[in-house]
């Protein structure tokens, strides 16, 4: 190293530096996770779709006098499979039913189907989940070997064979039990591995320290913060298990054909594919159209509840 | 038992390259980081020089923008940030216009760069070997499968690393946090670069390893005639370390120049700032001259708060038992192998006894079972054996109810400003919520005594109906220490609960934690790890080393006298501890 | 890595005989005689009764059954579909094609899934990024047994490109169309796993420390980017394994595919309930063995979960 001096660089005060240690600088508007997340949702065009074709289908799930006034149990068979005409704009199935009205009033069916699942995959899945991942050890591994057991067995296979041997009782809310209580397991694992992290930060230690029980901290401080991987599954369980239970319907296995739902309609259409395809693709269509909104509001909520991607907002 | 260093200034001579000629000219740099909320400009209107061989620190809190000095050299900004405007000439070449291919041949070969934390800086995936490996090729050093493996082998060991050639083999996650920064210098100098940027390298690493590995760097480098741009957030490192210093603030350079110079003679406040409230060079200052003159500008005087702490000390002999901790013992079983288990003795057989109104500090490393121990004594878990008892009522073993009723006058304050408050709760509710859980008071009360308690931490009671996300860590903090006053506690446990923060920062919650205590007569447990920030807090010191207690004694007669060569090697180990200072 | 195949072996002991239990217990705990449950709607003639009686144990205590069943289920001997055939002869001839359809498809979906994937993730927010994700929802959205149908139709019926069953010809190319639809259905959960781990991986500091060593970018991103943004992608196979083997149902029932599912197709269809009682479960058995491999081919890529 030469002989050279270091010269002493001073830079000007700048009274606009002032050095105020840690000022509190409050925003205008309040900010917390779920607040910071409606904003991020209200500000999606996607979002307002979505929640609208939700809103449609739910109405005609609860209203479907609100849509049409014909009778869906009506059939001509004079106009079996016609097509398109005054007042009937979808055309007709087979044994001539409207078939706007069919898909209004299946509307709550497989609606139905879809809210049962989640309420009971949720209600099993998310005691399950938590319970074995906040006590640990002999608990977490007593319930997560029965996740386990019920995780291996897929769903849908259970739910043909609980729908084959009961084929006395098939209703909404035995296809709802047969197909929640098995998918509960997913739910399970999921929220099992957020709480496993959540439970070490250091505000769930506070709240024991200060003398909550350690089920009262889960209650209050774990879970509302482990919610985020549950509802976006949840949201997609229920797209899921509408087309679950239109499939069982395809197989013969769901509901009896005496109820209108969009999986029947969709079986019954499927012999005429050839010559009167409209038939199926109609309440198709409506189910596609419901399972991907529900679809959507899931991948939306899950991106503004992300942490990661608020960093860059 | 002090080490003197003095800074090398020898000259030398060097004709194999112009030495005169600075290595890096950095000049005017801008950088800017787009965000959602507008762009942010870290980095404004920087310049300094890097000369060949050079040891150059930068200083500063969080947000100086020292780290993005550090990164823009060689480009690799994080995603949305670039270089706005100003030069950076390696070797008198402008590299700010260079293309991405332009640039990989300067990384590696020309600057070298040493990462902060060594976990996320390893790929998992890749064993040891492949990734010393990679850096070999890439930069040309060697060539063919033998060449490069036995390079590879040699840059570990060089870098410190024994029984090198059986951890290519491994995997990062197998390695210590010590050994992982040691591959990552290994690495970064295997290139042979021109000039490594170590960018805070040891802030993840303990105390006593950080010293190791960075006299390990120095010598590295000094051999290699390796320039070395440090960057850190300790000033007593970087005066320690460099022989020029550079204050940064807030995107801008404060002040610069030879680090002893700017250390003695601070001129910008914000310098005088730094120096006040950093406790390493505190540690020190109370041997060396009383005549130094430092002004504060509102940050807390180091000086003054020891010397408060002298008061204290008189008051130990007289004050009754609020902690009392008697042999106290945890053991886990670790299960090794598929059947078999090991004991596990986090914490064996500590006893300790802490004077009501003063401050016990207990320092340890990682590993050494002081979290553990803050738990025990916490009763967030039941000991294996012994006994804690808080004033004359025990902890141990006693019903849940009447721990319940206990914890009424003990609370604890924790390390991350960041996971310690609920984020879904408001900052009023997260303080009253002690008040909930032990039935006191009725909402109204409550209300009057969160803001009463609001003011007590200096935060503005409009702050009860926001959320912590809006809050800094310092103001976080504090708003944990109101929840841990909220039921009028007689000891309060502070696990790290200054760890985290900037140092001026980390000096205004000192203080107010110094006032709390003088106001209400508070008895506080310091956990960390610092020794430095035990110098200015504690009244007495409690040395913890694997699961035993190894030393005790008032802070006065550790830091002038320590007897085991562990506290010794603690003392040692503080970065600025080997400063002279001119009297 | 020892140990951890070990351990993962020795859990798949309880969850084989807890899912077979459970398989069992749903249909013989059910109300109602179970056996007249094993024939559905049809009301079966005394002898077949007595049969079928006899070769489920029904006479005996539950517990009992359950392990003479198991028995049975372990040394192979499966019984008999109600046409007469030995259920181990179709076993031999219909599981090495429902293999092959399944390895297909999850081939495909995993192409699809990383592909699509690290294009998302490398170009993110842009118009490929946004376009990918609605095409793949769309996709998902569909029911697969609709989406059969109408690739039969119009690819099969309507352009004549590919077969409209498969009958006897099982073919890798025979199988390709209900292969590729079927993983078009379920490709989008995948995708945006690789997504998210490509973005996550870009900013990774490890990435960083790549590029400061000098790395060209061409290097970095199949070494350091792809090759670890691949790991949840392998571990959401194990679920794609599973909608598949469900799925294998409704499309060799369509197609006509002479496999493992079209047996439980037509079972189901006429209700033939011990028939679909014991290929629900060898179709478990298979997931559960997946599974395993699943998690193995997991601590191949992650090499932090072998020496735990």
């Amino acid at each position: 190293m030469s002989d050279r001096t270091v010269e002493h660089y001073v830079a000007p005060i700048d009274p606009a530096d002032a050095i105020e240690v840690d000022r509190v600088n409050l925003g205008d508007r309040k900010s917390s996770l779920w607040i910071d997340a409606w904003r991020d949702l209200r500000r999606r065009p996607l979002f307002y779709i979505a929640v609208v074709i939700v809103l449609v289908v739910t109405t005609a799930a609860l209203f479907p006098s609100l849509f049409t006034d014909l009778d869906p149990r009506k059939g001509d068979l004079a106009f079996s499979n016609a097509g398109p005409s005054d007042g009937h704009p979808l055309g007709f199935t087979r044994q001539g039913y409207d078939v706007y009205a069919r898909i209004i009033f299946g509307a709550s069916t497989s609606l139905s189907v879809g809210v049962f699942v989640v309420l009971i995959t949720a209600a099993i899945g998310i005691p399950m989940g938590a319970l074995a991942a906040y006590y640990g050890r002999w608990v977490d591994s007593l319930l997560s070997r029965i996740g386990d057991i019920f995780f291996a067995i897929p769903y849908f296979l259970a739910a043909v064979v609980v729908m084959s041997v009961l084929s006395a009782h098939r209703n909404v809310f035995v296809i709802a039990l047969a197909i929640g209580g098995f998918a509960w397991a997913s739910l399970a694992r999921i929220l099992r591995a957020e709480v496993l992290q959540v439970k070490n930060l250091e505000y769930v230690m506070a709240s024991e320290a200060v003398g909550r029980s350690k089920f009262s901290t889960l209650v209050r401080h774990v879970l509302p913060n482990s919610l985020t991987p549950v509802i976006v599954y949840l949201t997609i369980a229920l797209g899921a298990a509408i087309t679950a239970e239109a499939t069982l319907s395809f197989l013969g296995i769901g509901l009896p054909p005496s109820v209108m739902s969009w999986g029947n309609d969709i079986a019954q259409a499927q012999t005429t594919l050839r010559t009167a395809p409209m038939a199926l693709f109609w309440p198709s269509l409506a189910l596609t159209v419901t399972v991907l909104a529900f679809i959507i509001l899931g991948e939306l909520i899950r991106d503004a509840l992300d942490p990661k991607a608020r960093a860059s907002r | 038992m002090s080490k003197e260093t003095t800074v090398e200034t020898t000259p030398t001579n060097e004709t194999v390259r112009d030495s005169s000629m600075p290595l890096v000219q950095v000049q005017d740099l801008e950088v800017t980081f787009v965000t959602g909320s507008g762009d942010v400009q870290a980095v404004r209107g920087v310049s300094f020089d890097i000369y060949p061989g050079e040891t150059v620190a930068i200083v500063g809190e969080s947000g100086s923008g020292k780290s993005t000095t550090a990164t823009a050299l060689i480009k690799l900004l994080a995603g949305n940030g670039s270089i706005t405007g100003g030069k950076i000439l390696v070797d008198g070449e402008d590299i700010t216009e260079y293309s991405e291919r332009q640039m990989a041949s300067v990384r590696g070969g020309v600057i070298g760069y040493v990462p902060q934390d060594p976990m996320s800086n390893l790929n998992p995936v890749w064993s040891i070997g492949f990734q010393v490996r990679e850096a070999i090729r890439a930069n040309g050093v060697a060539s063919g499968r033998h060449e490069v493996e036995a390079k590879a082998i040699e840059v570990l060991e060089q870098a410190g690393l024994s029984d090198a050639a059986r951890r290519m083999k491994q995997f990062p996650h197998q390695f210590s946090g010590g050994m992982r920064q040691r591959v990552l210098i290994g690495i970064g100098l295997g290139a042979e670069p021109r000039l490594l940027i170590a960018d805070e390298p040891t802030s993840a690493l303990d105390v006593t390893v950080q010293k190791v590995i960075l006299d390990h760097l120095e010598s590295l480098t000094r051999d290699r005639k390796t320039a070395l741009l440090l960057i850190t957030h300790d000033l007593g490192l970087a005066a320690e370390r460099a022989s020029k210093l550079i204050v940064m603030h807030r995107g801008k350079i404060v002040e610069a120049g030879a680090s002893l110079e700017i250390l003695q003679h601070p001129q910008h406040p914000y310098t005088r700032q730094l120096i006040a409230a950093a406790p390493s060079l505190a540690s020190r200052r109370i041997h060396s001259s009383a005549g130094d003159s430092l002004t504060d500008e509102g940050v807390p005087d180091m000086l003054r708060l020891a010397e408060r702490h002298a008061e204290i000390e008189k008051r130990l002999a007289t004050a009754p038992i609020a902690v009392s901790v008697k042999d106290l013992r945890k053991t886990y079983s670790i299960r090794r192998g598929a059947f078999k288990s090991e004991p596990l003795h986090a914490v064996d057989g500590i006893s300790f006894d802490i004077h009501k109104g003063t401050t016990l500090a207990l320092v340890g490393e990682s590993g050494s079972g002081k979290s553990t121990a803050a738990r025990l004594i916490l009763g967030l878990e039941p000991p294996t054996s012994g006994a804690v008892v808080i004033g004359d009522t025990p902890m141990t073993g006693v019903s849940a109810r009447d721990l319940f009723k206990l914890r009424r006058q003990m609370q604890v304050v924790f390390q991350d400003p960041y996971a310690s408050l609920d984020p879904q709760r408001s900052i009023g509710a997260i303080i009253a919520e002690p008040l909930k859980v032990h039935k006191v008071g009725d909402h109204e009360a409550r209300v009057a005594r969160v803001e009463e308690l609001l003011d007590q931490v200096s935060l503005p009671t409009a702050l009860a109906h926001r959320y912590p996300n809006e809050l800094s860590g310092g103001q976080r903090q504090r708003v944990a220490i109101a929840r841990a006053l909220a039921l009028k506690p007689d000891v309060v446990v502070l696990d790290e609960a200054v760890s985290a923060l900037d140092v001026l920062v980390q000096a205004q919650i000192l203080q107010l934690l110094a006032d709390l205590q003088a106001e209400l007569g508070l008895t506080y447990l310091f956990i960390t790890h610092d020794l430095a920030v035990v110098r200015v807090v504690a009244d007495a010191v409690a040395v913890m080393e694997q699961g035993k207690i190894v030393e005790t004694g008032l802070t006065d007669e550790i830091f002038g006298n320590a007897q085991q060569p562990y506290t010794q090697r603690l003392l040692d180990a503080i970065p600025g501890a080997g400063i002279k200072f001119a009297s | 890595m020892l140990m951890y195949v070990v351990r993962r072996l020795l859990q798949a002991i309880p969850v084989f005989f807890g899912t077979t239990f459970l398989i069992y217990f749903m249909v013989f705990s059910m109300p109602g005689n179970p056996v007249l449950a094993l024939f559905g709607d049809k009301t079966p003639n005394p002898a077949v009764l007595e049969q079928v009686t006899a070769q489920y144990n029904l006479d005996k205590p539950f517990i009992v059954q359950y392990f003479l069943y198991l028995k049975n289920l372990v040394t192979g001997d499966l019984g008999v579909t109600f046409s007469g055939r030995e259920v181990n002869d179709i076993l031999a001839n219909a599981f090495p094609v429902t293999l092959k359809l399944v390895l297909m498809a999850v081939v495909i979906e995993l192409v699809l899934s990383i592909v699509m994937g690290l294009i998302s993730g490398l170009r993110k927010g842009g118009i490929q990024d946004n376009a990918n994700l609605i095409v793949a929802l769309v996709l998902s959205s569909v029911p697969p047994f609709v989406a059969l149908f109408v690739a039969q139709y119009f690819i099969g019926i309507k352009l004549g490109w590919a077969p409209v069953t498969v009958g006897a010809d099982t073919s890798w190319g025979a199988m390709l169309l209900p292969a590729i639809v079927i993983a078009l259905t379920i490709y989008v959960t995948g995708m945006r796993l690789m997504r998210g781990s490509v973005i996550e991986a870009q900013s990774a500091e490890y990435v960083r420390t790549a590029a400061a060593k000098g790395l060209s970018r061409s290097r970095i991103i199949p070494v350091h980017i792809a090759r670890n943004s691949l790991i949840p992608v392998v571990t959401n196979s194990a679920a794609s394994f599973g909608a598949l083997i469900a799925g294998t149902t409704v499309t060799e029932g369509i197609f006509n595919i002479p496999g493992v599912g079209n047996v439980l197709f037509h079972a189901i269809k006429l209700q033939e309930n011990a028939t679909v009682v014991s290929f629900v479960t060898i179709l478990t058995i298979l997931y559960v063995v997946v599974n395993i491999l699943v998690d193995l081919l997991y601590a191949v890529l992650d090499p932090r979960i072998r020496y735990v």
